[in-house]
């Protein structure tokens, strides 16, 4: 009797669903994609992305210590920056890269304006476009060990699948999608990280407007301006290689930096397909996907405003302005 | 100190009212120019110079300009000034000349020797307006050493075009692009602000009984009326 008599104000129906478990299933559902990067790359792949972590939670740590603000670290989403960025990697980098960019993720782009939340794009994203541009002859640099070059096909031209597809070659599909081929720690098995996706979309933690409209739109446009005709090989080729998946189900979807209403995820969606598109066919690196999504992430707040529903009796014209 | 002294106005340019780091006026060559220290420190000393031959113009010719038509007046002194020195850059220093590019003819339109010319010059004698100009002058000129330096160390590993970082330290190239020049002065300028707010009495600058809504110090978002209020 007394819990119906308590009156507070909104909202009244709570979710118990914690950040801290989100992560943790989004965590899971990357460490398929890690497992195959460890096991293509080798161990010292697992120690990029152990120093990556590592130094993200550190970051965010000192920082929340220093500033006096509450330690946030337990939500995991710091793990998840961390684990992000690894698998953004190259696995020749020197361990000092991980830490760079974790450090400029976590305080520059997530703790200096206002922790999680408040990121205005993808701080895993950021953290790599940051190395990418800082050092951009160690981040194109896929190069491996030989243990590792008898693992994966392709042994003699030392570029990524998608670099030779830009330089007009071929690329062989089966390894793009198990993941025995060059890249990025996290990006190379097409499989583990659709595993991973898939869990998340029947957990109930993404859904699969953004992923979807990506992967469709970006296909489109590959279809219309690939230059190779309706050509479904190259398309393959195309979706499973460099970061698309990774970026597709995992970044892309980051609940911070995406639409929230229904209306703005599909024009967030398409928009991320196209401009992956126009960067990767137009642009001068076959990559494409990293800047994409940040640049989408920074338009966020604008499709929002676009996409707001009206309020309720307000008129159907008036509705988006006047809310 | 005594309003209006050659000292107070020094003080004030350099320190009080930096146009850098106070003001965060003149943004557009504290951006664009300061990938080193020897291009920083060029383009202050270049703005020196104008703003404080400019300042003494104006000052002098104050009672004689209308007020109708002062801000013409004003850019019709400062482009004279411009042009002077721009064509002994050319003469004299042709690599500075050549390293700050277009940013010296846009001199003309920097808000630092515009705003000075209304605020100051305009309204104040010849004496005061010369230190004014050189204080302001020698305030942005060390706003923009600081920031070339820091991503001259950063970017390069060097200052002043000799090596500093050992031969191990990697540049990190993204600091002597654009994106370098917003990180290097955001940083500065919010260490520099928790610095004068440690000040004792710093606290108390802020009338806190009109509330947060018609205040305009953004940077405290309400801590301060707390800490008022207690």
């Amino acid at each position: 009797m007394e819990k119906l008599l308590h009156v507070s104000s909104s909202p009244h129906i709570r979710s118990r669903v914690k950040t801290s478990s989100i992560m943790f299933l989004v965590i899971l559902a990357l460490l398929p994609a890690a497992c195959v990067g460890i096991w293509v790359f080798g161990p010292y792949a697992a120690a990029v992305l152990a120093v990556s972590v590592a130094s993200a939670v550190m970051t965010e740590y000192i920082y929340e210590m220093l500033m006096r603000r509450p330690v946030t670290i337990k939500d995991g989403s710091a793990v998840v920056t961390g684990l992000l960025l690894g698998m953004n990697l190259p696995v020749s980098v020197p361990l000092w890269m991980p830490v760079i960019g974790s450090v400029f993720a976590v305080l520059v782009v997530k703790q200096l304006f206002g922790g999680l939340g408040q990121n205005f794009m993808n701080p895993a994203l950021a953290g790599r476009c940051f190395l990418l541009i800082s050092f951009s002859a160690r981040m194109t640099d896929f190069s491996v060990s030989s243990q590792t070059a008898a693992r994966i096909v392709d042994t003699v031209s030392g570029a990524t699948p998608l670099a030779e597809l830009k330089a007009g070659g071929s690329a062989d599909l089966l390894s793009m999608f198990l993941g025995n081929t060059r890249g990025t720690i996290g990006e190379t098995s097409a499989l583990a990280l659709l595993i991973g996706g898939i869990f998340l979309a029947v957990m109930g933690v993404i859904r699969l407007w953004i992923p979807l409209l990506y992967l469709g739109s970006f296909s489109a446009f590959v279809l219309i301006f690939g230059d190779h005709g309706f050509d479904l090989p190259f398309l393959a080729a195309e979706l499973l290689g460099g970061g698309l998946m990774l970026g597709a189900w995992f970044m892309a979807t980051d609940y911070v930096t995406s639409p929230i209403t229904r209306r703005g995820r599909i024009v967030y969606g398409i928009l991320l397909g196209i401009m992956t598109g126009l960067f990767r066919f137009f642009g001068g690196s076959a990559e494409g996907v990293s800047y994409a999504i940040i640049f989408c992430n920074l338009l966020v707040p604008l499709i929002e405003r676009l996409t707001l529903p009206g309020g309720f009796g307000c008129g159907k014209k008036k509705g988006g302005k006047n809310a | 100190m005594k309003a209006n002294t050659p000292m107070e106005r020094l003080y004030n340019g350099i320190v009080k009212e930096n146009p850098t780091f106070v003001m965060m006026i003149g943004m557009c060559p504290t951006l664009a120019v300061t990938t080193s220290v020897i291009n920083g420190v060029g383009m202050g000393l270049t703005t020196t110079v104008i703003l404080t031959l400019s300042n003494l113009m104006i000052a002098a010719l104050r009672r004689f300009i209308p007020d109708g038509v002062r801000m013409p007046a004003y850019i019709g002194v400062v482009a004279s000034f411009v042009t002077i020195v721009e064509f002994l850059l050319q003469a004299y220093i042709p690599s500075l000349n050549d390293a700050l590019g277009i940013y010296i003819p846009l001199i003309v339109v920097n808000c630092i020797i515009l705003g000075r010319a209304e605020a100051y010059a305009g309204k104040n004698p010849v004496l005061p307006s010369i230190f004014d100009g050189l204080g302001m002058g020698l305030g942005f000129t060390i706003g923009l050493l600081s920031i070339g330096a820091f991503r001259e160390l950063l970017g390069s590993g060097t200052l002043c075009g000799f090596r500093i970082m050992p031969e191990a330290y990697e540049p990190v190239n993204i600091f002597i692009m654009a994106p370098g020049a917003f990180f290097v002065l955001a940083l500065l300028v919010a260490f520099l602000n928790k610095m004068r707010s440690r000040k004792p009495g710093a606290q108390k600058r802020h009338d806190c009984t009109q509330g947060c809504g018609s205040c305009g110090n953004m940077a405290c978002g309400g801590r301060e009326r707390q800490g008022s209020e207690q």
